[in-house]
């Protein structure tokens, strides 16, 4: 090959991968994405707004942190963000694509309401609170066993199963809801709203607070089996490489089916949770897309429960920040989508400078 | 009862047509190996785009031509579609992200910017009131002149706007691409093993990139389809709905070939809208009959991998990034 050929061949750099990086490195890159990511976020809000996007920052702010109330109702979406997240977790640790979280925590959710609708004022409140726990976590379970039990028989593909399933369970909360509301209007109001059966009660004057807390114990649970319990390790066994935990005696089909129960489980608690302990009521958007952003959440934080808290808020954050600015700037809500995916997409990306190095043909060839 | 079932005919093929573009440009996309997920975003962005540029034409002249209203409306529709699918592209293949996840965050990306620029489009021109393109919806909706003569076979099978056909074209076109030529070739090896490919001397790379941006551009076909000629030229935020994800369930449906996504597409169509022509179904049964085609999918998918028929199964690599020193 003479020099000219050469020259016109070979590329002028080649990426390889990385070996480990050091883990303040990985994050110092995690942190400039977000920087740049929020960089171009201020550019289009001001494009959009033309206002100072300082102010739009310290608007989002307010957003958040601008009234207890405020403060109350962004710690109430991070948590029940974080149910989900967690639910979906293992499951995904194990690339098991569980993109029906919407669904199952739709489902848990609508289990609760049939007893809180027909039995609500039949027997002792506590009984209700706990048969509508039961209900909804075996609710999950049951939506998220079918495409485990066909994943692990068949090989069914779970991510679309999972997703189809949704829509099954926004159908039957419709119908539900036909059936229940007299008027034949799709909306339900307040269910119970004098005698409050069924309502998770206030805790230190705290609606919100006994969400909080079973969440936040939920997320230290969860650390604690991903990371020290032989379950934990079979799930990541398995998530790596099917074949190696099939070598090493792993009972690839049971592990599938248990953690997909656990993943369906912990959504039924979170429709559980939304029913009961936040909204009194259900709609066909229960979930609030949560179900999707939950795995964003969860891939961000590499799985990680105590790091999902943070990305969790940054996403709760973002959302309320964003309704903010929407008001005050009579922009659309969906600003908020926008935002979030920019963002995502920063994230990303980066992953590709943490496992990946940029390599000069140049300089390796030597002289 | 023949007119009925003519109208219902007539109504399934119109609701067909968003899941033919979306399906068929998502197959393209599959068989290179990329599941992208993010196709009920593309589709709400090629709507919005459209909506845009027909809006921005509509109020910078003041006798609207319509076959300029459809070029820049199309194009508006092409280029946010296509600008849509090279990130999608840029992010998985250049930066080797995640599949799943890009797609799920360009759906929420792209949802967002349709709902966004739906409902705030008119404000940043200081008007009130809904979007609603009289003009340029006309135009898309016009029919073959000859269709309201041949009685009822032409109102049922010839009374759509030209984009219907372009979406039957375009999914014969690239049945035959995929499965007559070269090119098809290479792109199903890839889908199938792109070590294999990349060894054999196809470029990977810019198939992977390729597929995706066509198939993300007829993808967005469909949703500027559906703003254009099914609404007339109207834009209701989330009225374009979970067609996108319907459209992804026609790709199993048709077991990934463009020709059965034709019929599939009508079929789904037709189960979309089915409760409207059932007489006598009371408004709660009928949302109970809204479950079928999602219903309809997962038994064909559980079928189909029970069956483990070599010629159904997806693309093997379908979902996999592809690193060429990974080994």
């Amino acid at each position: 090959m003479n020099e000219k050929e050469k020259k016109t061949r070979e590329p002028l750099f080649h990426i390889a991968k990385r070996p480990a990086i050091e883990w303040w490195k990985a994050w110092l890159i995690r942190g400039g994405a977000i920087i740049a990511s929020l960089i171009v976020c201020a550019f289009i809000i001001v494009i959009l707004t033309k206002q100072n996007p300082l102010e739009v920052y310290a608007a989002m702010v307010k957003g958040s942190f601008g009234t207890p109330r405020k403060f109350w109702a962004m710690l109430q979406n991070l948590a029940i963000l974080l149910c989900i997240s967690l639910a979906v977790t293992p499951a995904f640790k194990m690339k098991f694509w569980n993109l029906g979280a919407e669904g199952q925590v739709l489902f848990g959710g609508l289990c609760s309401m049939v007893l809180m609708f027909t039995v609500g004022d039949k027997i002792p409140n506590w009984m209700l609170i706990a048969s509508m726990l039961a209900a909804s976590v075996l609710g999950g379970i049951l939506w998220g066993l079918f495409p485990a039990v066909l994943k692990a028989k068949w090989g069914t593909n779970e991510s679309l199963f999972t997703l189809m399933m949704n829509y099954i369970a926004i159908q039957l909360v419709a119908f539900a809801i036909m059936v229940w509301v007299p008027s034949g209007s799709s909306v339900m109001g307040l269910v119970n709203s004098t005698t409050k059966a069924g309502w998770l009660p206030d805790l230190f004057g705290q609606k919100y607070l006994i969400n909080i807390l079973i969440v936040a114990v939920l997320t230290v649970v969860m650390f604690i089996y991903l990371k020290y319990s032989k379950h934990g390790y079979e799930i990541s066994v398995v998530g790596e490489s099917e074949n190696t935990a099939r070598y090493i005696g792993i009972n690839v089909k049971k592990v599938i089916v248990r953690t997909m129960i656990l993943s369906g489980a912990l959504c039924g608690l979170a429709g559980f949770l939304l029913v009961s302990g936040t909204n009194h009521t259900i709609s066909k958007e229960l979930a609030g897309g949560n179900g999707f952003t939950a795995i964003m959440v969860s891939w961000l934080a590499k799985f990680n429960p105590l790091i999902m808290v943070l990305t969790s808020f940054l996403i709760a954050f973002l959302q309320k920040g964003a309704g903010e600015i929407a008001t005050n700037f009579k922009l659309n809500t969906s600003i908020a989508d926008i935002l979030t995916g920019i963002i995502i997409f920063f994230i990303i990306g980066c992953e590709f400078f943490i496992n990946y190095q940029i390599k000069s043909t140049k300089s390796k060839e030597g002289k | 009862m023949l007119s009925t079932i003519a109208s219902f005919i007539n109504a399934a093929i119109i609701q067909g047509i968003p899941l033919l573009f979306g399906s068929t440009g998502e197959i393209i996309t599959e068989k290179s190996g990329n599941l992208n997920l993010g196709i009920p975003g593309i589709m709400y962005v090629g709507g919005i785009s459209g909506i845009i540029g027909g809006y921005i034409y509509e109020h910078s002249v003041e006798k609207t031509v319509p076959i300029i209203c459809i070029l820049v409306s199309l194009c508006a529709s092409l280029i946010g579609s296509a600008l849509m699918s090279l990130i999608y592209a840029f992010l998985t293949q250049t930066l080797k992200a995640n599949q799943n996840v890009t797609g799920l965050a360009l759906t929420t990306f792209g949802v967002g910017v349709g709902n966004f620029f739906g409902g705030s489009l008119l404000k940043f021109f200081n008007e009130s009131g809904s979007i609603s393109l009289l003009d340029t919806g006309l135009a898309y909706k016009k029919a073959l002149p000859f269709a309201s003569k041949l009685g009822l076979f032409g109102n049922t099978f010839l009374s759509f706007g030209f984009l219907a056909y372009t979406a039957i074209i375009i999914a014969i076109v690239s049945s035959i691409i995929l499965n007559k030529t070269r090119v098809g070739l290479n792109l199903r090896a890839i889908g199938e093993n792109p070590a294999t490919a990349d060894a054999a001397g196809i470029n990977v790379n810019r198939y992977k990139y390729l597929s995706t941006l066509i198939g993300g551009m007829i993808a967005g076909l469909g949703g500027l389809y559906f703003v254009m000629d099914y609404t007339a030229g109207a834009w209701t935020n989330n009225g374009f709905g979970d067609r996108g994800w319907l459209a992804i369930a026609i790709v199993i449906f048709a077991l990934w070939k463009p020709k059965s996504a034709i019929l599939s597409s009508f079929i789904f169509g037709g189960l979309y809208i089915i409760c409207v022509y059932i007489p006598g179904l009371s408004s709660s049964s009928k949302e109970i009959i809204k479950m079928l085609p999602y219903l309809v999918t997962i038994i064909v998918l559980v079928v189909i991998s029970a069956r483990k028929k070599k010629e159904h199964q997806p693309p093997q690599s379908l979902g996999l990034t592809y690193f060429r020193e990974e080994r």
